[in-house]
């Protein structure tokens, strides 16, 4: 079949083979080749794309929840859209969510993928209590931050390369109701974001929409958006997806101007203070998921996604310089996020540090990659790095440097035999 | 609603005994071979609809034991679904009659065997659901898959003179006839992507074939008219093609 990720490039040709046992599994696994688990398809590249992928989706059960302490034991092919389904109206949430639900949680430890919470969170592998991985060899090892606390530390955030991922142990968040507290507060500039992400750095939930086009005094113009748990009122869930796109659209529908103009009215249309009004936790957290198949906006030739992180000391200066490219490039999208990390765990391959990251969607476009390679020699001059779950065309020196930790995550891979069984496009481009 | 499932390990299975779950509020029977594969199925559907479900043995091919089975348990059901099914080798098939017979066992006489059973007793306590999970592959024979192809046509019409035997009795009988979905069975099949079906949408078809008091259903709904050509075409002309 054919097969891409969630940018819809590139598209390639695979094997496809699913399981929904551990024999099932070790039996296709003894099959000689290397391979890669594909979960639903959310990362933007290549990190879940190989000749030869394994589906994780009929490995989806729930094994045990624990409902005084809000404990689920599940499958690694469960998706986040599952549990707040079955846990929401009794309360709980995930403790760390990121920009869509529709992402299984082996996916989510393998990209140890963050949230609006991050700078008061973490990352989501900070609620993995345990989890079993299978090893090149079928071989299964339990994992805790304690026990093979390498091997855990390796594997969230691994992406998918230190083995498979079986059942997972999750620490949820007990909530009130399925409504945030949300607040919107408009920026004139990157100097006003900047000092507004500082300001409420004790709130709960936040990050900003970014204007990647606007030039000059307006740079860094942005929504920022706040939110809190509200502490009362109903638990209930219903949630239907209300749109769709449905077929590539023609790939010039978004370029320069008509991203302008849409950054232009949002940006004027959205009120200049909205103080605590009630929205729904899937509107908070995931308003895309409202849009089924939205990645067909950028056509057939498909898009990707560049997100950065810099060092807070030079996050300012790193990310004036960045705007003014983009802006200047014109290649820049209506998809820009803008938020405030906390600090960085210690596993060896997580994207999130303390410091400011920048995610922004662009189209597959001739002179895209040679702009990127641009973005890139700022990136790392600003200490920063690129998000492994987004990145298709990252060079091997730019990850190096960017993830100081890689050795210790390829002599591992090296050590332990994974370099023959598990990879991805994106490993193999890395020479991870 | 008491639903009893037969070849409860099927991929469709595991969505459909969810779909009745959620929206029903269905007590489950599960009943499969695979006994730590279905505990697993059965733990979860528990935690996620907080309703009754429970593991049991069952085996399509043994026919000595299904009276048995349908005797010990302790409430009976409203409903049954057969979900269990052998897709086997046709070249096989074609060589070597075990593959065959297997095929037929378990597509026709096994679906026979417990279905009368169940049919008795829906038919003396006057009510029931029976949903039969057949094929479009029954609709006519194909040299590539003629033997399951056969037997599944045979529990078409089987399925058809139940309905017509049941009416009365106010006992309902649905055909469904999927084409290809994506499950174990179709796994290493080379199939067309845009014809194939996910085991969850031919669930939430079937439960819509339930709830709107349909006879029979095809799986998705445009096999219906993909099966309409292929029925009309010649007899003559049909058997040179390939397809």
């Amino acid at each position: 079949m054919k097969l891409f990720g969630w940018g819809k490039y590139p598209v390639i040709q695979v094997e496809e083979s699913y399981f929904e046992s551990i024999e099932q599994l070790k039996s296709k696994l003894s099959i000689p080749g290397d391979y890669i688990v594909h979960g639903m398809g959310r990362s933007y590249g290549d990190s879940a794309l190989n000749r030869r992928v394994i589906f994780s989706s009929k490995f989806n059960k729930i094994l045990n929840f624990d409902p005084i302490n809000g404990v689920v034991i599940c499958e690694s092919g469960m998706t986040i859209s599952e549990l707040i389904e079955v846990f929401l109206p009794r309360g709980w949430f995930l403790s760390v969510t990121p920009g869509t639900k529709f992402i299984t949680v082996g996916g989510a430890i393998a990209s140890d993928v963050h949230g609006k919470n991050h700078h008061k969170a973490g990352c989501f592998s900070e609620f993995v209590r345990s989890f079993d991985l299978m090893l090149s060899n079928g071989e299964i090892v339990h994992c805790t931050r304690e026990n093979n606390s390498e091997l855990f530390r390796a594997t969230c955030g691994g992406m998918g390369l230190t083995g498979i991922i079986l059942t997972v142990k999750l620490k949820l968040q007990q909530i009130q109701s399925s409504f945030i507290r949300e607040t919107l507060i408009s920026c004139k500039n990157l100097e006003e974001i900047f000092n507004l992400f500082e300001e409420h750095s004790l709130v709960t939930y936040s990050v900003a929409w970014i204007d990647c086009l606007a030039k000059g005094k307006n740079l860094g113009r942005s929504i920022l958006m706040l939110g809190e748990h509200e502490d009362s009122g109903k638990l209930n869930h219903s949630f239907k997806q209300k749109w769709m796109v449905p077929f590539d659209l023609p790939h010039i529908c978004l370029n320069r101007y008509s991203v302008s103009l849409f950054n232009h009215f949002y940006y004027n249309l959205t009120p200049k203070y909205i103080r605590e009004h009630l929205v729904r936790i899937d509107n908070f957290f995931y308003p895309l998921d409202k849009i089924a198949h939205w990645n067909r906006l950028y056509g057939h030739r498909g898009f990707t996604q560049y997100q950065l992180v810099l060092s807070k000391e030079s996050s300012f200066e790193g990310l004036k310089k960045i705007l003014q490219m983009i802006g200047a490039s014109g290649l820049g999208s209506f998809l820009a996020v803008l938020k405030l990390f906390g600090t960085q765990n210690d596993n060896y391959l997580s994207f999130p540090k303390k410091g400011y990251t920048l995610a922004l969607d662009f189209k597959i476009h001739p002179k895209l990659f040679s702009f990127l390679r641009e973005l890139d020699r700022v990136v790392l001059d600003h200490e920063g790095r690129l998000y492994l779950a987004k990145d298709v065309r990252m060079a091997r020196e730019v990850f190096i440097k960017g993830y100081p930790k890689y050795e210790k995550f390829e002599e591992l891979r090296e050590m332990m035999e994974m370099k023959m069984k598990f990879n991805s496009l994106q490993s193999k481009r890395l020479g991870v | 609603m008491k639903l009893l499932i037969l070849g409860a390990n099927s991929d469709v299975a595991y969505y459909i005994a969810k779909k009745f779950a959620k929206s029903e509020r269905s007590s489950l029977f599960m009943a499969s071979r695979n006994q730590k594969l279905l505990a697993k199925k059965v733990e979860d559907l528990k935690i996620r609809y907080l309703v009754e479900v429970k593991a049991l043995f069952f085996d399509a091919t043994d026919y000595e034991s299904h009276r048995n089975f349908y005797d010990s348990l302790d409430t009976k059901p409203d409903g049954v679904i057969i979900c269990f099914g052998f897709l086997g080798d046709q070249k096989k098939a074609q060589r070597d009659f075990i593959e065959s017979r297997q095929i037929i066992e378990t597509n026709y006489l096994g679906a026979v065997n417990i279905l009368e059973i169940i049919a008795e007793d829906f038919e003396r306590r006057g009510h029931g659901l029976i949903i039969g999970i057949s094929s479009v592959a029954g609709e006519r024979g194909r040299k590539s898959n003629y033997i399951y192809g056969s037997a599944k046509g045979a529990l078409t019409i089987y399925l058809s003179g139940l309905r017509n035997r049941l009416n009365k009795r106010n006992v309902r009988v649905i055909t469904v006839l999927p084409g290809f979905i994506r499950t174990k069975m179709t796994e290493n099949l080379d199939l067309p992507q845009k014809l194939i079906a996910e085991p969850e949408e031919v669930a939430e078809d079937i439960y819509q074939a339930y709830i709107k008091n349909k006879d029979v259903i095809y799986s998705k709904s445009f096999w219906k008219w993909i099966m309409l050509v292929i029925k009309m075409i010649p007899e003559n002309l049909f058997k040179r093609t390939n397809i």
